[in-house]
């Protein structure tokens, strides 16, 4: 064994180290508080929010704006609570994901190994997409998918998901298929595989990890979208962010602070969820969404 | 025959080049092309030069926007690289229980700007929230009311920003951290220098690349921020918190006047140009030059 010290110098609980640990947990305590004061909100009943402090625990627990912000909050004049919202957020993301990640993933294979003259060219003009405000490209593509009669529908609100989801899972799709061995796709082409063929047997079967990655990136985007949402989808399949808002802006009646907290609770279940059990992976998504090839 | 061997990418990538084509560019040229006339409730060919944008630069609420959205992005950039970086630095300290503070750190991410600007209005709440509390605990001094305050509300705006991004960056920053070699610690504790100056002086230069994508990625997204300002602030007090995303939004759909919606989304558009062209220039053409010599 070698004496040699390697890496960082060893730890030993210094005063610097202390006052490192007491700085991160300060940091946690700001980072957490949000939530924390969303749960125990949540949990409360109004009398004891208008008379007690925000960071106190509920003295009882008020199991009351649960149900209500699911089913009975009213937006406007429909008091129906987020849950028409959930079930039109699923019916955008699951149809909306798997559009664009297949779409994508073609994109992705065709970029990397059937190059043409001009490919890249539209590949930059797809990237230049991503940084575009939203709001230069809203009306006219409200005109676009007008003209085509899906306006404020649901395969309307898709079609934008798509296009919007595209240049980014492009970019990560084709940075991995670049990274694979290329004799691979060789020795696939002299066994007489055509274009359909190698994508489908050879690198579908081999794209599981980025595919992992480019779900819980648009699982996650999709679902915490609000502006798309709001112009594209239409009165009938207004996704729960849009719902939300809706339920905790309304002008008029007594503010329920706990079912507001409720239903923020509620609609972040999703992203929370798909985040805690993919930890690792959506890590790895954010950094594959940022670092460029 | 290399063109007919990729007519079947060229099919698969056909979607990509017409979405490129109509959406990505052809709504910058729509939307340039109309901002030239006075259309109000539907977009007519009536051109009346560069009016529109002469208007635009004379509205108080535009220069109110327009302001905002500088003090918006100075603080969310500068906040989000200082705290991320230095929560980056603290969790590279192999410290315990480093995947429970990264998750800490990293879980306002995963929420919409929706949730994150309804919690932050119910904790900023000027009756029942921190400050409140504050009261409570007996620091009657305590002012805490940033979202009735014209001048402060967009701080309050930037904090919770601040909160949803810096986990965003110190996964960026760690994932740097984490590549830089072994000996390059080593040589630096032989020079025996100070861990603060080492991260200060020699590994931050280091990450350069990861800092300057994480800077452009940021300011990419702030010229876009609209969501969760709607939901914390509604622009308000009065339009105190309006940034140009809001400003286009509410010309497009509540005030029928699409010329100057188009004006203002044109402007949007030519600034983030602005903030991506010299980091195109030098990702791809100076990296490309330097790598080839």
């Amino acid at each position: 064994m070698s004496t040699i010290p390697s890496g960082r110098r060893p730890k030993h609980l210094t005063v610097g180290r202390i006052g490192m640990y007491c700085f991160i947990l300060v940091c946690a305590i700001f980072f957490l508080m949000p939530l924390y004061v969303m749960v125990i909100t949540s949990l409360k009943d109004m009398d004891e929010i208008r008379a007690a402090n925000i960071l106190n625990l509920p003295k009882e627990l008020s199991f009351y704006s649960w149900p209500k912000a699911w089913s009975q909050a009213c937006t406007g004049f429909v008091c129906e609570g987020l849950k028409p919202g959930f079930f039109n957020s699923i019916k955008i993301t699951v149809p909306s994901v798997i559009v664009s990640v297949g779409l994508s993933a073609l994109n992705g294979y065709a970029l990397a190994f059937w190059r043409f003259r001009g490919a890249y060219f539209f590949f930059g003009l797809c990237m230049f997409g991503a940084f575009i405000p939203y709001q230069v490209m809203v009306y006219p593509l409200l005109k676009i998918e007008d003209a085509l009669g899906i306006y404020s529908t649901l395969p309307g609100i898709i079609l934008v998901h798509t296009i919007f989801g595209m240049p980014i899972l492009t970019l990560i799709f084709r940075n991995f298929y670049v990274s694979l061995p290329i004799d691979l796709f060789k020795a696939a082409r002299i066994d007489g595989g055509n274009f359909i063929k190698i994508f489908l047997y050879v690198i579908i079967p081999m794209s599981a990890p980025i595919t992992i990655v480019a779900v819980i990136l648009q699982v996650t985007g999709i679902w915490n979208d609000f502006l798309l949402g709001l112009v594209f989808a239409g009165r009938d399949n207004q996704p729960m962010t849009v719902q939300l808002n809706n339920i905790v802006q309304v002008d008029y009646g007594v503010a329920e602070y706990n079912v507001d907290m409720s239903a923020t609770i509620l609609t972040s279940l999703v992203p929370l969820f798909v985040y805690f059990i993919s930890g690792r992976w959506f890590v790895r998504g954010i950094a594959a969404g940022a670092i460029k090839g | 025959m290399p063109l007919f061997r990729n007519i079947a990418s060229m099919i698969a990538l056909l979607p990509m080049i017409i979405i490129s084509l109509t959406v990505f560019v052809g709504c910058i040229i729509y939307s340039f092309i109309y901002s030239l006339t006075n259309s109000k409730l539907i977009p007519v060919t009536n051109f009346v030069g560069f009016d529109q944008y002469e208007r635009l630069f004379k509205q108080r609420k535009w220069d109110v926007a327009v302001e905002n959205i500088f003090i918006y992005g100075f603080v969310f950039t500068i906040g989000c690289l200082i705290i991320g970086f230095l929560l980056a630095v603290l969790i590279d300290q192999k410290i315990r229980g480093e995947s429970l503070f990264r998750t800490i750190f990293l879980y306002p991410y995963a929420m919409s700007f929706v949730v994150t600007g309804l919690v932050w209005k119910w904790v900023l709440n000027p009756t029942f929230g921190l400050e409140n509390s504050m009261h409570m605990w007996g620091f009657s001094w305590f002012e805490l009311d940033w979202l009735v305050n014209r001048d402060l509300a967009i701080y309050a705006v930037c904090i919770a920003a601040v909160w949803q991004g810096a986990g965003f960056v110190m996964v960026l920053m760690l994932a740097g951290l984490r590549g830089i070699d072994e000996d390059i610690w080593k040589s630096l504790s032989i020079e025996g220098v100070a861990k603060w100056k080492s991260y200060l002086f020699v590994i931050l230069p280091m990450l350069r690349p990861m800092v300057v994508t994480a800077i452009v990625l940021i300011a990419a997204g702030v010229v876009k921020v609209y969501d969760l300002i709607l939901a914390l602030t509604s622009g308000g007090p009065g339009y105190a918190t309006t940034t140009p995303a809001m400003y286009v939004m509410e010309n497009f759909f509540s005030r029928a006047n699409l010329g100057q919606a188009f004006a203002a989304s044109i402007i949007m558009f030519i600034s983030v140009v602005c903030i991506l062209a010299p980091w195109a220039f030098y990702e791809f053409y100076l990296r490309n030059k330097y790598a080839a010599n």
